[in-house]
């Protein structure tokens, strides 16, 4: 049950809370735990709070060790 | 969607696998526990022990928090429902999760208990305003990702004045799980257990960071990798824990850097920190009392506090003394080592902790692993 998953934020609601897109499915979750966002910005979601931003810089760099990781054999062979 | 379809790319999680055959040395066996029930999930559901190679084992831990939370709690749970003033609000998770002789929320509700399944603790709240003649009860439970919602619950029903609200506090520690996992073999007369690392959790890293975890490799030597949820992002987590092991390194190392910093959320810890406090002790189903595993009330908030309210009395009550749990949350054991597995024990009639929620490490066996099993024997009786 510790399964929480990212959104999008699509408005900033007054008293710390948003309105987020989760699969499709628009939810008003709760901010109070995140601070400031911005319309864009990815949470996790979890139990109707923010529980963290994703770090869109840091994604981009998973993905590209994940790219990394998956070829490392490859190179070695070569 | 953004941030989960690019981390369950079926190509690339071949191609890591790849690299940890490549990597893993022949002559090792590697013993690796995932703490988090979310992570057991998505190994058994995305089928990424199939992808390892055969000396590289996952353990399944004890992060699921339905299936550690003790009978006693859940009979407690359900008496409290049946007093007729309360009306108990819950997450849906906890709805099914069998009390003493299958006794249910579920079932109580069916007898006319009144008892809500909410979303969210402001859920909850909104109940409590709208309903002045009920007393709207919380039962609260969960690790550290769940402890800040609940918390915000009870400041929100503070500063609004609530007097019909209060929450039934079973939150528990991930830490002090994990203390419990590595120092049972001395405590407990259990068998030693060849932990070589630990998945670390992704959404309760998010709230209390890496830094933790870095007691467990000055104190044990161990390794912590915090991984992310989806299925790339636990592979990429096992290679660096192999590599570690292989380089002769222990660390906690960030696989999931894109959402956890080693600081962690330092409002939520805040907020957790101001409403509660350590428990001296708390029982955990499958692996017994833990000290210091678990928050309450601190007693600035005990208007709040169910136990108090209500004047609750613990109830004490046990599994099925034949239930593996504790050995298998250990890694001692494995679900198929049980007797009562898939006989008299199944996610329909759970006797035990593992087989409760879909996270756990039985429920999980019998729904994916049984069927690896069965065909990995007739590999074998193939291959013969
Ligand atoms: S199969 Fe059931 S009884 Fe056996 S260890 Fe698992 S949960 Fe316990």
């Amino acid at each position: 049950m510790c399964l929480a998953i990212p959104a999008q934020v699509r408005e900033i609601l007054p008293d710390g809370m948003a309105r987020v897109g989760l699969d499709g499915v628009v939810k008003e979750i709760s901010t109070a735990l995140v601070g400031d966002l911005a319309v864009g910005d990815y949470v996790i979601v979890h139990v109707g709070f923010a529980l963290s931003k994703i770090d869109a810089v840091e994604a981009e760099r998973t993905l590209a060790l994940l790219a990394e990781a998956a070829g490392a054999p490859a190179e070695a062979m070569a | 969607m953004k941030h989960v379809d690019e981390y369950r790319d079926g190509k690339l999680a071949r191609a890591i696998a790849a690299t940890i055959a490549a990597e893993a040395d022949p002559t090792r066996d590697y013993a690796f526990m995932e703490f988090c029930g979310g992570h057991t999930h998505a190994i058994s559901r995305y089928g990424l022990e199939d992808l390892l190679p055969a000396n590289v084992r996952m353990i399944h831990g004890p992060g699921c928090p339905v299936c550690v939370l003790p009978i006693g709690r859940v009979d407690e749970a359900i008496e409290l429902a049946k007093n007729p003033d309360v009306t108990l609000a819950t997450y849906a998770d906890l709805m099914r999760v069998p009390g003493s002789r299958g006794a249910s929320l579920i079932k109580a509700k069916a007898a006319g208990a009144d008892i809500r399944m909410v979303y969210s603790t402001l859920d909850a709240i909104r109940i409590a305003e709208e309903r002045p003649d009920r007393q709207v009860v919380f039962f609260a439970i969960g690790f550290e990702t769940t402890t800040p919602p609940s918390a915000m619950a009870v400041k929100l029903a503070e500063a609004r004045g609530l007097t019909n609200f209060s929450i039934f506090c079973n939150h528990v520690l991930t830490p002090s799980a994990i203390r419990a996992i590595l120092e049972a073999p001395k405590t407990g007369g259990l068998p030693p257990v060849r932990i070589q690392g630990f998945l670390g959790p992704s959404h309760v890293s998010a709230i209390i960071g890496t830094k933790p975890y870095d007691t467990f490799v000055a104190e044990f030597a161990q390794r912590i990798v915090v991984s992310g949820f989806e299925p790339l992002d636990v592979m990429q987590s096992i290679l660096m824990l192999l590599r570690q092991v292989n380089e002769g390194r222990t660390a906690v190392e960030n696989q999931y850097i894109r959402a956890v910093t080693p600081e962690g959320n330092r409002a939520a810890q805040a907020l957790v920190d101001e409403v509660f406090e350590l428990r001296d002790s708390f029982e955990w189903r499958g692996l017994g009392a833990i000290p210091h595993s678990a928050l309450r009330l601190r007693e600035r908030y005990a208007t709040f506090d169910a136990e108090r309210r209500f004047a609750m009395t613990p109830i004490v009550a046990s599994d099925n003394p034949a239930c593996e749990c504790g050995t298998i949350l250990i890694g001692a054991k494995q679900p198929a080592d049980c007797r009562l597995f898939g006989t008299v024990c199944t996610p329909e009639t759970p006797m035990g902790s593992c087989m409760v929620s879909s996270e756990g490490a039985c429920a999980a066996h019998w729904t994916y692993g049984r069927f690896r099993d069965r065909a990995r024997a007739s590999a074998g009786r193939a291959a013969s």
